[in-house]
């Protein structure tokens, strides 16, 4: 029988980081379409360097850094009794840094892509820039924010070499799906790993199946 | 009564344009902002509303400080309360439009005047449906209706009536004159169209690249001729023909196409899409009652 606690905890993993990601993404975004800041093309690439690096580059730099054998990493475990490797909180830290691009990228577009006349009408109509940002501007790339939410959710399922560095492979705590399929792949467990594969396989299949179906307005009827 | 010294850098299509203007409009004013694309009108109603900062100058309303560039003072647009009609609309696309409506409603007004706002500007059958489904002219309603919910004294209306046809036009200049004096209203427009600029407006302002170069009643900008015609009409030339040794000019006035015949030297510089003004003395009106 099948153990399905690495895809429960994949989810599980998916959904929070997923959650944390909407609520820091749409700030960031927002702030990155409207800043004259000169900081905004570092900040810019800081976003997108999940994109490009290799997974383990930057799982092998969370290991240093929350390693309490290191000053940041002492002190959060000192202040704040948290010890992020091999942990889920560290899971979850290390995964809204690798999903961030693909939660902020569709969102910032999204907000670019609005005409600044229906903010700029907000504002003349005496509404705050909170008000119009809730009331205005996100319900008109609801589509944007859905594809964020998809593929952030999705590119947390995927992941592996992040939470391989930082997680390791610990049953019940840090062991998620994409590991133990490397898992039983070693232990030759071959038949367990195919029906892990399938699984994701199937799911992450659904998942972008859904996005391109509503984006492409083939769910118009039961999608407003 | 609106007092306006301002000064701006603009990056205009033909480079860094420096806008420089005082003007003062009285209130209960319908006044005209007339002028080539890119002469700084727009980013004078911009300026206003709040949603541009101006470099340098003054804006006075009804005898409160909008904005002082020494003193430091610049109210954000929502403290402004300006009815703005923006270009596009600008109408909220997840919202229907009475929902539109009810958004522009500030937190301690009763919303009753949303329901004289649909009966005057006739949006009953339409207050339930998404702007996406509407057509120019409605959209342009709902937009007008919009942007008096908030009871503004001052309503700035972009080009509002440019890309509507002309029959639609000239119903919503009626409902525009009518607003303008039912809620007392002081109304900035930008137009290109002379007949809407001679049908709304008490006064015009020219600019041309940042400056204001003409200004008065739309007769002292327009006509440079003296003329005592007694009947007069503007109306935009649609073609022009050859006819043995005369030219036949044929314009259209309103919404009729009228054939005038012209002179060599009058065609001279005359061509299709110009604004022209006709004139008719010799001859006496027939007067007829109309059944």
């Amino acid at each position: 029988m099948i153990d399905w606690t690495p895809l429960i905890l994949t989810f599980e993993l998916a959904l929070v980081t997923t959650l944390i990601l909407l609520v820091v993404s749409i700030p960031l975004a927002y702030w990155l379409v409207h800043t004259k800041s000169r900081w905004k093309p570092v900040i810019e690439t800081l976003v997108s360097m999940p994109l490009v690096l290799p997974p383990t580059v930057l799982g092998f730099y969370f290991l240093i850094a929350f390693s309490p054998a290191n000053a940041f990493g002492n002190w959060l475990q000192t202040n704040f009794g948290l010890k992020l490797v091999f942990s889920f909180v560290g899971l979850v830290l290390a995964s809204v840094i690798y999903s961030l691009p693909f939660m902020v990228h569709p969102i910032q577009a999204g907000l670019a892509n609005l005409p600044s006349s229906l903010a700029e009408a907000a504002y003349v109509l005496g509404k705050s820039k909170t008000t119009t940002l809730f009331k205005v501007q996100l319900p008109n790339i609801k589509t944007s924010l859905l594809t964020g939410i998809v593929l952030a959710f999705a590119h947390t399922v995927g992941e592996f070499g992040v939470v391989l560095m930082i997680g390791g492979n610990i049953p019940g705590k840090t062991k998620v799906a994409s590991i133990a399929i490397y898992d039983e792949v070693e232990a030759l467990n071959y038949a367990a790993a195919n029906r892990y594969s399938f699984i994701l396989f199937s799911i992450s299949f659904c998942i972008l199946l859904f996005v391109y179906l509503i984006n492409g307005g083939y769910l118009k009827k039961f999608w407003k | 009564m609106i007092t306006l010294d301002l000064s701006k850098k603009l990056a205009a299509a033909t480079g860094a344009m420096q806008l420089r203007l005082q003007l003062s409009i009285e209130a209960g004013q319908l006044v005209t902002l007339y002028g080539k694309s890119g002469a700084g009108k727009t980013s004078t109603f911009r300026m206003l509303a709040g949603l541009l900062q101006p470099d340098d100058g003054r804006i006075e309303v009804a005898g409160q400080t909008w904005f002082d560039a020494p003193r430091k003072i610049n109210l954000t647009p929502q403290q402004r309360k300006i009815g703005y009609v923006f270009q596009d609309y600008a109408l909220f696309p997840n919202m229907t439009i009475r929902e539109n409506l009810q958004f522009a409603v500030p937190k301690n007004q009763n919303a009753k005047i949303i329901a004289e706002l649909i009966e005057f500007m006739e949006l009953g059958q339409l207050q339930n449906r998404k702007p996406l489904t509407l057509s120019g002219g409605q959209k342009q309603r709902v937009a007008l209706a919009r942007a008096l919910v908030q009871q503004p004294k001052i309503l700035l209306l972009d080009e509002p009536l440019s890309a509507l046809d002309s029959s639609i036009r000239l119903k919503l200049q009626d409902y525009l004159l009518q607003l303008h004096q039912h809620y007392e209203l002081t109304t900035i427009l930008i137009s290109h169209d002379l007949g809407e600029i001679f049908k709304l407006s008490d006064r015009v302002y020219q600019l041309e690249a940042g400056q204001i170069i003409a200004q008065g009643t739309p007769d002292e900008i327009f006509i440079q001729k003296k003329v005592s015609g007694k009947f007069k009409f503007t109306g935009e030339v649609l073609k022009i023909e050859k006819e043995e040794i005369v030219y036949i000019v044929t314009a259209l006035v309103h919404t009729n196409v009228v054939k005038v015949i012209a002179q060599t030297n009058e065609v001279k510089d005359l061509k299709v899409g110009d604004k022209v003004m006709l004139v008719s003395k010799a001859f006496n009106p027939m007067l007829y009652k109309l059944a």
